[in-house]
């Protein structure tokens, strides 16, 4: 069946101001991204690792949002399924396989939270949670503290579609709005809220659609043209940073691959549906792109696939060979001592 | 500086004002807190004194004044989150439980969240099942969350200092039918009581009543009746459920051998339980008599006021439980 794929040719870039080096390490970040992603279903399906959470799919999105930020100045509040965005941010395929592995020197969280809860104080990565949605509200707090501090970094919350039904969702862009807050609300829309297609989640057409009830802007971008992604992403970013307010951005995307390692999506969806996707491949449909421009030929994508094998060969290794944590890293850091 | 009789009402103001006016990152946010002046007027005149900016009236929004606190906080500031009541901070229990006491060691220390949030317990004023139940003891369970509940105007001004200067966050819970309630209270800017220290707030010999908030008003009237009796009940206020300071409560206990536990809680698995198990525990060797514990019934809170106050404790029920024991 992959052989009657055709891609979907067009990626806009109308508007777009990245000189050629930049487009290529756009291109890098979601190939290296999405080989990262596969190796560790591998990794998962060899009984290796107990858990995995795939962003597969969603590259063009959150390398273009990353590159779109003063990245390691403006705050990112992430979700699970952003292991490109974390990785455009400055997050290691090392941090990661420490992580997925449960390894000592594990950057995020000390190997106590599960992996792909990507955070980073050097990189502005803020915590993300489990229970979806929960970082919106704390983003309206992030970026309202960043209003009253005078500071003019902007917070980027991300979240699924599936999320955008809690109540979190709602009331943290109702403060967005009340308070004219610095943050960019993006919507990463792959039609399933695990099992549960759109049509089950809402009545609206959009996420989008919601943004006039609270009083902010919206945009709806495909989230599989990482370059469309970047400037609908810069312009709301700079809109924020400028006085002008929370945009709700929603990616129109998909997910081919299971919600994670715990789920079979072929009790949800059919084949030929999945099979669609395969024409929209925000990689493939890039590559073109790049190819057309001249910035890529068949020799430049082998350097690019050997560069990121070999990286993540070298941060897999590492992870494994590194020991797992002592008993008494389970008991800190519960509270601050007083005199820390 | 000299100490003036002050209610717990200002005493909270007081500490308030105080600690705004030493550091700048705090601020206020919740319903109600800022033209209103607070649900219990703790916070009149503050949008006066500080600005719009530094005191937030916020949308009828309970989970995202817990959420944005704790993202406020991660971001550097050191917000003051009011709650009405205890009872609706169920709406923002993820913000609380999942965030605010856990963030430190899910993400290895990187993220300290100073934040305290302020909201009020207890029952009496015939406000139904909704408003009036005391579940602190709920938010104690949680490793990572401090848990204060004062039971003087003293205790009310040190601790709530005490917990905007940590950098721990603290659910600080005050308790509404007690806002009049007047102590000796210093002015002096600088006082401030630690964390999670227990106090004993009467002497005596015969019973150690352990108890916290209200249960320190019902515990403090059942020792006056007692003494008419010729029995003297030694009482340890608590202070705080996390960090849970039961050392006076061992050291009272070897001298009396006897024990009850006063709360406003339900009875299923409260603080009684829990000061029970320790007793037991460490103090076996001392025990007379079983603890004995006195509680809310284990009803949801009813309405009416002759049943309501037949379902709360009172300094009558103390009484008894320490007549059983002596």
């Amino acid at each position: 069946m992959t052989a009657e794929v055709q891609t979907v040719h067009q990626i806009d870039d109308a508007g777009v101001d990245l000189d050629p080096a930049a487009l290529l390490e756009l291109y890098w970040q979601m190939v290296r991204a999405r080989r990262i992603d596969e190796r560790t279903w591998v990794l998962h399906r060899q009984g290796k690792i107990a858990f995995h959470i795939s962003g597969i799919g969603h590259e063009a999105i959150q390398v273009g949002a990353a590159y779109a930020m003063r990245r390691g100045h403006d705050y990112a509040h992430l979700y699970y399924r952003d292991l490109a965005f974390a990785l455009a941010l400055g997050y290691t395929p090392r941090d990661f396989y420490l992580a997925v592995f449960g390894k000592l020197g594990e950057p995020t969280s000390g190997a106590r939270q599960m992996p792909s809860h990507f955070t980073g104080r050097a990189q502005g990565m803020l915590p993300p949670s489990s229970p979806v949605a929960t970082q919106v509200p704390q983003a309206a707090g992030v970026a309202l503290a960043c209003k009253l501090r005078g500071q003019d970094r902007v917070t980027v919350v991300t979240l699924g579609e599936g999320s955008t039904s809690e109540g979190d969702f709602f009331e943290g862009l109702n403060w967005a709005g009340v308070h004219i807050l610095p943050m960019i609300c993006l919507v990463q829309n792959n039609i399933y809220a695990i099992s549960v297609p759109m049509e089950k989640q809402m009545a609206v057409a959009n996420v989008a659609d919601r943004a006039p009830m609270f009083g902010i802007a919206a945009a709806i971008v495909d989230g599989n043209d990482v370059l469309a992604s970047y400037r609908v992403m810069k312009e709301a970013i700079e809109r924020a940073r400028g006085g002008g307010g929370a945009t709700l951005v929603e990616a129109k995307t998909y997910r081919p691959v299971p919600h994670s390692s715990d789920d079979d999506d072929r009790t949800y969806r059919s084949r030929d549906e999945v099979d669609e996707w395969k024409r929209h491949d925000p990689i493939l449909r890039y590559q073109i792109y790049l190819r057309e421009r001249g910035l890529l030929d068949d020799q430049k994508i082998e350097d690019v696939e050997a560069r990121a094998r070999q990286e993540i060969d070298e941060a897999q290794a590492n992870a494994l060979a590194a020991p797992y944590p002592p008993a008494e890293d389970a008991l800190g850091p519960v509270f601050k001592p007083l005199h820390d | 500086m000299a100490d003036k009789v002050i209610t717990i009402r200002e005493a909270l103001s007081a500490a308030l004002r105080e600690e705004m006016q030493r550091d700048e990152r705090v601020f206020i946010m919740g319903e109600e807190v800022g033209v209103w002046g607070g649900t219990y007027a703790v916070t009149r005149g503050f949008i006066d004194e500080f600005g719009e900016k530094r005191v937030r009236d916020t949308p009828i929004s309970e989970m995202v004044i817990a959420g944005a606190a704790v993202g406020a906080a991660m971001a550097g500031l050191r917000p003051i989150a009011e709650i009405m009541t205890i009872n609706f901070a169920f709406l923002a229990l993820d913000a609380i439980v999942n965030h605010a006491a856990k963030v430190r060691y899910m993400f290895n220390g990187q993220f300290t969240v100073p934040l305290v949030i302020r909201t009020t317990t207890g029952g009496g004023k015939q406000l139904g099942a909704t408003h009036s139940h005391a579940p602190e003891v709920i938010f104690a369970h949680f490793p990572g969350l401090y848990v204060g509940v004062p039971g003087t105007a003293y205790d009310a001004k040190g601790m709530l200092k005490a917990s905007i200067r940590d950098d721990n966050p603290v659910l600080f819970v005050e308790h509404s039918t007690m806002l009049q309630r007047r102590a000796a209270v210093p002015e002096d800017p600088d006082f401030v009581l630690p964390i999670g220290k227990s106090d004993v707030k009467r002497r005596g010999k015969d019973v150690t009543i352990v108890t916290y908030g209200k249960g320190l008003e019902w515990s403090m009237t059942a020792a006056d009746t007692l003494s008419k009796d010729g029995i003297e009940a030694e009482i340890v206020d608590l202070r705080w459920l996390r960090p849970l300071d039961l050392e006076p409560v061992f050291e009272s206990f070897k001298k009396t051998n006897r024990c009850v536990v006063v709360e406003e809680s339900l009875p299923m698995f409260n603080i009684g339980a829990e000061v029970a198990a320790q007793i037991q525990q460490e103090m076996f060797d001392y025990m007379d008599a079983p603890v004995k514990r006195v509680s809310a019934m284990d009803i949801p809170l009813p309405y009416s006021r002759e049943i309501e106050l037949m379902a709360l404790p009172s300094a009558e029920k103390v009484v008894a439980a320490v007549k059983e024991l002596v």
